[in-house]
């Protein structure tokens, strides 16, 4: 482990020199000022940290932190990032990723890297459209949107990314929005602490592109009964005064909104290692029910490459010659 | 009195045939451990059908173990075999046609029933139509022997059928003189757990090598000897192409002393490397089986960002997923070592048959300028020194660089003198000037243009890689156009200084000049190397000159090709490095060109000489 962990960093020493080449008012600068305030509150080293980043304006990320970075191509930063935790396990590696870059083009090694429990943190900024291609609807998208690609709307079924998360076999998955600076920075603290693969979707606005699509629960004055913000141990309720509640309908085995101050007793407690729940509240959205937010699901499981280093036969130490295994078979000598 | 079965020669082709299920490629691999051990140069040639378990008895199902053996030196597998052991209809008709003028066939006869004659395609019996006319054919009922031999042992009728293999084993290692004490010994070990298994193949063994002897039939089985191999002193083994292949890249680990990652998805016939690298943790090589192919290239840059070597490995459709990503490696100045083991294509192509299919992928096959250093192996043993070689330019160099290798390599087996790792240089990369910092990051090693290798991890030295073009001085993102024009000649000269550090091209065999360079690469070594020999012991003016590297080529090629009257480039493909040959050096080679998923054949190679030197003095150029 490092040495000297007794001088405390700030924001600032984790933001780079480079000028930041996003729109004015995309969310990403939001994101970005909440990470580099994340990584100084955990105590997180500068030269132990990498950020891993695929195509697309989200995967512009590491030039703008003062770690070490590789922006990477389209779709493929979870297996770059699989592969460089093989060779460091002990780094602290993210991953910082897009609707499209993540979930179209990437889905196969998003998928494989969220069974396997690898241990990145994965940030996957979702706007609902590709912005650095100028526009064309996403695999998020909402059915019916119109874009220069989808004139006449599209017609395919968008993907909930938690839910893709959740089939996949991911053990840590939670939701913050660009702007929500104290939810955003729960959620980012405790991706960092989880021991494994911990996948955060972050809505975040495309000013340009897809300008409030996620306004029905981000903007202050709908937020209250749009947005749960769970928390493990807790009762899932919302609204003002948390006067609302989710409870189970055994019948259905759907959730439903209860007066969270008459009928106390019936809603639920959020369990965040309970993977069914999870699913319910993953997905669930306006109009009829609010956004789940935070730390929706935490299961922790064996980290992909402490096993790949455990099980290997000498934990990726040498401890053979190759001269003694060129004679590992029958030899002869000729005089 | 003369004896009329026993033949001498200094060397001898057999080949094994049967049903995939047959256990002939182990039938194959054991008799060579044998031949090995008598003291015999060998060359091995497995052809085995695309189908795991093709249907029993059909001509598609047929698996082959082809041995070439004698006093040597044995280059190849042999062009046509003189011996061949048949265990059903299936695998006389489809080897017949490449046997030997009067090549003995031994027949499993219980399985010329009428059944096993029609899943042929056979209307009437060879052994009565006269389509065996000219051979000389021993018929034993070897499954019927072998039931016999083993019926102490209470195996089910299947499990005593299986044993045919080492019955017909036993009765061939007579036929050569052969002791059978090795294979009983390494049946013990592998059937260590079952008794009666390993008993009963042990007894199936000695009941065929002791019916050379007693049956009476004896006498009329014919006996060959051939002379013990001329080899330099030294401590030798037997070694496949997928074995020296894994030990190259392990041991290249070790002369830099790095973790070696490979990281890989299985595809034929790259895939016994996979295996065989699986086994070699203890030499510091970690195997990731990744999602798929660009995962698994991918997974490979990410260990080389983090230090580790990373290699990964496929074949041509595979590779061709891999472009993009290895072009990320080149813009990110990383070390990344890609096997590939070509076979036939396009597409899924013939994927259990050799071709060297790849070259033009390997050299001009990705997006925009970017040049890839491709090294080829020539023979099973050399892919050792490849593999190292491909390491060593990769590190050197920061540089993607590619590994061609081939199915028949890595399958073909032949003695190798053990080498002496210590003798081998040490790997290195560039490294930082600690005093300078990371001012230096990118400052590149003015003999390789290498780059330093700073990993994640490292303090004071955190940096941004990616595959946006970069500034040449200070890594940074540059969109400016004179910097993207130097970036992009610096990568040029980056791998066209590799030729500063590889040996002066040597010639093979042959003439060191005169009237016509055969220049070849890859697996047709063996087979080159026998036909220029051949005829060059005519006083014919041939050299065979053959390359190990393809990208750059030695400086002296040229040169070389130029004391020369013609060029004459044979390749297992339509032409690729012919035309390499005429990008790069302006040399307008004839061709030899084969692309039927069958090495050539010595003779064909002559063939194609004789006829090049025959028509010298007419044309100066030849249309090609």
């Amino acid at each position: 482990m490092s040495a000297a962990i007794d001088s405390k960093l700030t924001p600032k020493d984790f933001t780079s020199e480079q000028e930041v080449r996003w729109c004015p008012g995309c969310g990403d600068y939001a994101i970005l000022k909440s990470v580099t305030r994340v990584l100084a509150d955990v105590g997180a080293r500068p030269e132990r940290t990498v950020f891993v980043s695929g195509i697309g304006c989200s995967s512009r990320f590491p030039y703008y932190v003062e770690t070490y970075g590789f922006h990477t191509i389209h779709g493929r930063a979870p297996a770059i990032a699989t592969g460089l935790k093989l060779a460091q396990p002990d780094l602290d590696v993210w991953v910082v990723t897009g609707d499209g870059d993540g979930l179209s083009i990437g889905g196969n090694h998003l998928l494989h890297a969220l069974r396997r429990n690898v241990g990145l943190k994965i940030l996957l900024f979702n706007n609902e459209v590709y912005g650095l291609t100028k526009g064309q609807y996403s695999p998020t998208s909402r059915r019916g949107t119109r874009t220069p690609s989808t004139p006449y709307g599209s017609i395919d079924t968008p993907v909930v990314p938690g839910l893709f998360a959740l089939g996949a076999g991911a053990r840590f998955i939670a939701r913050g929005i660009d702007v929500d600076k104290q939810g955003l920075e729960a959620v980012l603290a405790a991706a960092h602490g989880f021991d494994g693969a911990a996948f955060v979707e972050i809505f975040q606005n495309c000013i340009v592109y897809n300008d409030n699509v996620f306004a029905a629960f981000t903007e202050k004055e709908h937020a209250p009964d749009a947005q749960l913000r769970v928390e493990h141990g807790k009762p899932l309720v919302f609204g003002e005064d948390g006067s609302k509640g989710l409870r189970l309908d055994p019948r259905t085995l759907s959730l439903s909104i209860v007066d969270a101050k008459e009928r106390p007793d019936e809603v639920l407690v959020h369990d965040e290692t309970n993977a069914t729940l999870a699913q319910l509240l993953l997905g669930l959205g306006p109009p009829e029910f609010p956004v789940a937010l935070g730390v929706i699901y935490r299961n922790p499981a064996p980290r992909f490459e402490q096993e790949f280093v455990a099980r290997h036969p000498t934990q990726m130490k040498r401890t053979a010659k190759i001269a003694d295994a060129l004679r590992q078979t029958s030899t002869w000598v000729v005089e | 009195m003369i004896d009329h079965n026993l033949f001498e020669s200094d060397s001898v082709v057999v080949r094994f045939a049967g049903d995939s299920g047959d256990g002939v490629q182990l039938m194959g691999t054991q008799f060579v451990g044998a031949t090995a051990l008598a003291g015999k140069d060998f060359g091995t040639f497995p052809d085995y059908p695309a189908e795991i378990r093709a249907p029993a008895g059909t001509t598609y199902g047929v698996s082959a173990y082809q041995i070439h053996l004698g006093a040597g030196p044995i280059t190849t597998a042999g062009d046509k075999p003189q011996v061949l052991v048949a265990f059903n209809p299936a695998a006389l008709k489809v080897n017949l046609p490449s046997l030997d003028r009067g090549a003995l066939i031994i027949l499993n006869t219980d399985s010329f029933t009428s059944r096993g004659l029609q899943k042929a395609g056979y209307s009437e019996d060879p052994r009565k139509s006269g389509a065996l006319d000219g051979f000389q054919v021993v018929e034993i009922d070897i499954a019927t022997h072998t039931a016999e031999a083993v019926k102490s042992f209470g195996l089910s009728k299947s499990d005593a059928g299986r044993c045919k293999n080492f019955w017909a084993l036993g009765l061939v290692q007579w036929m050569f003189g052969h002791e059978i004490a090795s294979i009983e010994a390494w049946l013990a070990k592998r059937f260590a757990s079952n008794d009666a298994i390993r008993e009963a193949n042990i007894a199936a063994l000695r009941a065929g090598h002791a019916f050379g002897e007693t049956a009476e039939l004896g006498a009329a089985i014919p006996r060959w000897r051939t002379p013990r191999a001329k080899f330099p002193p030294g401590e030798y083994r037997g070694i496949r192409g997928s074995e020296a292949l894994a030990l190259g890249l392990a041991a290249a680990g070790e002369l830099a002393d790095r973790p070696v990652l490979f990281c890989s998805y299985p595809i034929t016939p790259a895939s016994p490397l996979l295996h065989r690298l699986a086994q070699m943790g203890a030499h510091g090589v970690g195997v990731f089986q990744a999602e798929d192919e660009i995962a698994a290239v991918c997974a490979a840059i990410g260990a080389s960002y983090g230090g580790a070597i990373g290699v990964t490995s496929s074949s041509g459709p595979g590779i061709a997923l891999k472009t993009e990503a290895i072009g990320l490696a080149i813009a990110a100045e990383l070390p990344l070592v890609i096997v590939d083991s070509q076979r036939g294509g396009p597409s899924t192509g013939l994927p259990t048959k050799t071709e060297q299919s790849d070259l033009y992928q390997a050299v001009y096959g990705r997006n925009a300028d970017a040049p890839v250093p491709v090294v080829a192996a020539r023979s099973p043993s050399d892919c050792f020194d490849a593999a190292i070689d491909a390491v060593r330019i990769a590190l050197r160099h920061m540089t993607p660089v590619f590994l061609l290798t081939d199915g028949y390599l890595a399958n073909a087996a032949e003695p190798w003198r053990i080498p002496d790792i210590d003798a081998y240089p040490r790997i290195t990369s560039p490294a930082l000037d600690p005093s300078r910092g990371r001012e230096a990051l990118f400052e590149r090693d003015p003999a390789t243009l290498g780059r330093p290798w700073v990993v994640p991890g490292t303090p004071g030295l955190t940096h941004r890689v990616g595959g946006l073009e970069k500034d040449i001085r200070t890594g940074h993102i540059s969109y400016d156009a004179a910097n993207h024009q130097a970036m992009t000649e610096l990568r040029a000269r980056k791998v066209a200084s590799v030729a500063d550090f590889i040996p002066d091209q040597e010639v093979a065999v042959g003439a060191s000049e005169g009237d016509l360079a055969v220049v070849g690469w890859g697996s047709t070594y063996g087979v080159l190397y026998q036909a220029v020999q051949q005829i060059a012991r005519t006083g014919a003016r041939v050299g065979l000159i053959h390359l190990r590297y393809l990208n750059p080529f030695p400086r002296n090629l040229g040169a070389l090709l130029s004391r020369y009257e013609r060029v004459l480039v044979p390749e297992m493909n339509m032409g690729q490095l012919a035309t390499l040959l005429r990008d790069r050096l302006d040399v307008r080679p004839a061709q030899l060109n084969k692309v039927t998923g069958q090495p050539f054949l010595v003779s064909e190679v002559v063939a194609a000489i004789r006829q090049e030197l025959a028509s010298l003095p007419k044309a100066q150029f030849r249309a090609v």
